[in-house]
């Protein structure tokens, strides 16, 4: 009796599902019709990717085994990569750090300076590092330099992004300790937001890394050195043997590298 | 001559008017205890005194220099001369206990952060904050990371950050409110006495009463944004500074009258 008495006075549950909204309706439908044209445009057609699947079969069949034959020329070109990748890094977190701290809301001088500055990292992030890297190769010609330039801007469109918003997550009380001791602002974004900071900077540039590394490979297939520049020309002569060998490099390049990464973000995170 | 004055300070945040009018005088050496409710106005006039928080109308002096409205380079050199305990200590996470203490030296030290720093800092820098850390008991802790400390030892650590700073107004905000009462109690024995030891002028708010009737020499009580008691402690009873915590009301824990119901009928 006590719990029928009890279950008559429960609160009605809210409805299990809600009806969606003529707003909820109307972005569903713009999306489906958009995809819907999008499949005609690109004509994705059963034809086409049987052929397709025909041609990969073709590619794989002519690729292996992959080709034994200069690879010091592919080891010179992967270490090339490397470089490009670690000299970006290295130069895009370090400008990062400042782009960040006048980014973020609880470092910035002035509110204009803030939006100003995270207009920049937005533009640096939405170009894509491909439109960057043809961008600098007009700009300081062909080779690994214009590869570097790139993956600078990249970086800083998006570790700074990050790093800002880590700092703004910073909780203010060390910040205000330092801060009542008479210490001037530097003092306190060094001695308070930096350290808290530090591991999560460091988790992120070594993601931006990672990043970095792919990046590299892609660069030089519009001229900004690296193994891409090889693995084009292997391409475009129908090398498919030599460019297996160029995929497997890269492949165990980039595992290698996550897998060391990782490593270093457990300790220290 | 007065340490702390505070003359007709109001503050806002949007509609809630915080601090109403308070007017309060504080003579050097004196150790004052700040009692009352929460919201009742105590940690914003502790934020008003050493700029953290900005009055709306109002002045407040540090041994007879304003404070209100003072442009960087003023509010530094008077922020060295006060020195502040928080509730939740505000150690900087990631470093060591060492490192906390010297970052009281920042205000004063010529070569900012980077002779604060332990591998940077003056020899006899190091050695003031190890005496320092060693005065609250705490210099076996030297190279720890504060994160690993408990609540009593991280308070502890932040007392020694104040007295590398060596202030001559010291404010605390509820120092023991975030501990249990036994490191409640053996960290306010300690404030104290070291408070006492060097002369400071003391602003401290506290929630135990227990606490103001033993410590300090005045008491002051605060109700919604204003001061309604202030006297020497001897002179006020328990039961005055009991007035403070009456006809607050709290709604944070207060269930609705169906909720008690079904939950009375549940049972």
């Amino acid at each position: 009796m006590q719990s029928s008495s009890a279950s008559n006075s429960a609160p009605t549950p809210p409805p299990r599902f809600k009806r969606p909204s003529m707003f909820s309706w109307a972005v569903g439908l713009v999306f489906l019709a958009l995809f819907i044209q999008g499949v005609l445009v690109v004509e994705v057609t059963p034809g086409r990717l049987a052929q397709g699947a025909v041609n990969l079969v073709d590619f794989v069949g002519r690729a292996i085994p992959p080709a034994q034959k200069d690879l010091d020329t592919v080891g010179w070109a992967m270490l090339e990569t490397l470089y490009i990748a670690i000299v970006g890094v290295v130069a895009g977190v370090v400008l990062s750090v400042p782009f960040a701290l006048l980014a973020a809301r609880n470092t910035t001088p002035h509110v204009l300076v803030r939006v100003i500055t995270r207009f920049l990292i937005a533009s640096m992030r939405t170009i894509p590092d491909l439109v960057w890297a043809l961008i600098f190769v007009v700009a300081v010609g062909l080779g690994p330099l214009a590869g570097v330039l790139a993956i600078v801007m990249d970086t800083i469109g998006f570790a700074a992004r990050f790093f800002s918003e880590r700092i703004e997550e910073v909780h203010p009380g060390p910040s205000e300790a330092l801060a009542s001791t008479g210490a001037g602002r530097l003092s306190v974004i060094g001695g308070a937001i930096m350290p808290e900071t530090l591991a999560s900077m460091t988790a992120t540039s070594l993601f931006s890394f990672e990043k970095a590394l792919r990046s590299a490979v892609t660069l030089g297939l519009v001229g900004a050195g690296g193994i891409g520049v090889e693995l084009a020309a292997a391409m475009r002569l129908y090398n498919y043997d030599e460019a297996l060998t160029i995929i497997i490099a890269i492949l165990i390049c980039v595992l290698g590298f996550e897998q060391i990464s990782s490593a270093i973000r457990k300790r220290v995170i | 001559m007065n340490a702390i004055e505070v003359n007709d300070v109001h503050k806002s945040f949007g509609e809630l008017h915080v601090l109403r009018g308070i007017e309060l005088t504080i003579p050097r050496g004196e150790c004052v205890i700040l009692l009352g409710a929460n919201g009742s106005g105590k940690s914003t006039l502790i934020r008003c005194l050493n700029g953290l928080a900005r009055p709306d109308a109002g002045a407040v002096r540090i041994n007879g220099e304003l404070l209100t409205g003072a442009g960087v380079r003023r509010l530094r050199r008077l922020r060295r001369q006060i020195g502040v305990v928080f509730q939740h200590f505000n150690l900087v996470p990631n470093v060591s206990a060492l490192q906390n203490v010297l970052y009281g030296a920042l205000g004063r030290q010529r070569g900012g952060l980077l002779r604060t720093l332990p591998a940077f800092a003056p020899n006899e820098l190091r050695e003031r904050a190890m005496a320092c850390l060693d005065r609250v008991g705490m210099a076996d802790y030297a190279a720890s990371d504060c994160r690993h400390l408990s609540g009593g030892q991280q308070q502890r650590v932040a007392i020694a950050r104040t007295l590398l700073q060596n202030p001559e107004v010291l404010i605390a905000d509820e120092p023991v409110a975030s501990l249990d009462p036994r490191a409640g109690r053996a960290v306010m024995e300690l404030l104290i006495e070291v408070v006492r030891e060097r002369g400071m002028t003391v602003l401290c708010s506290l929630h135990q009463l227990e606490l103001a009737s033993e410590y300090g020499d005045r008491v002051v009580g605060m109700k919604a944004g204003r001061i309604e008691l202030d006297g020497a402690r001897q002179s006020i009873g328990r039961a005055s500074m009991s007035g403070l915590y009456e006809g607050v009301v709290r709604v944070d824990h207060a269930p609705s009258h169906a909720g008690v119901a079904a939950a009375a009928e549940s049972a």
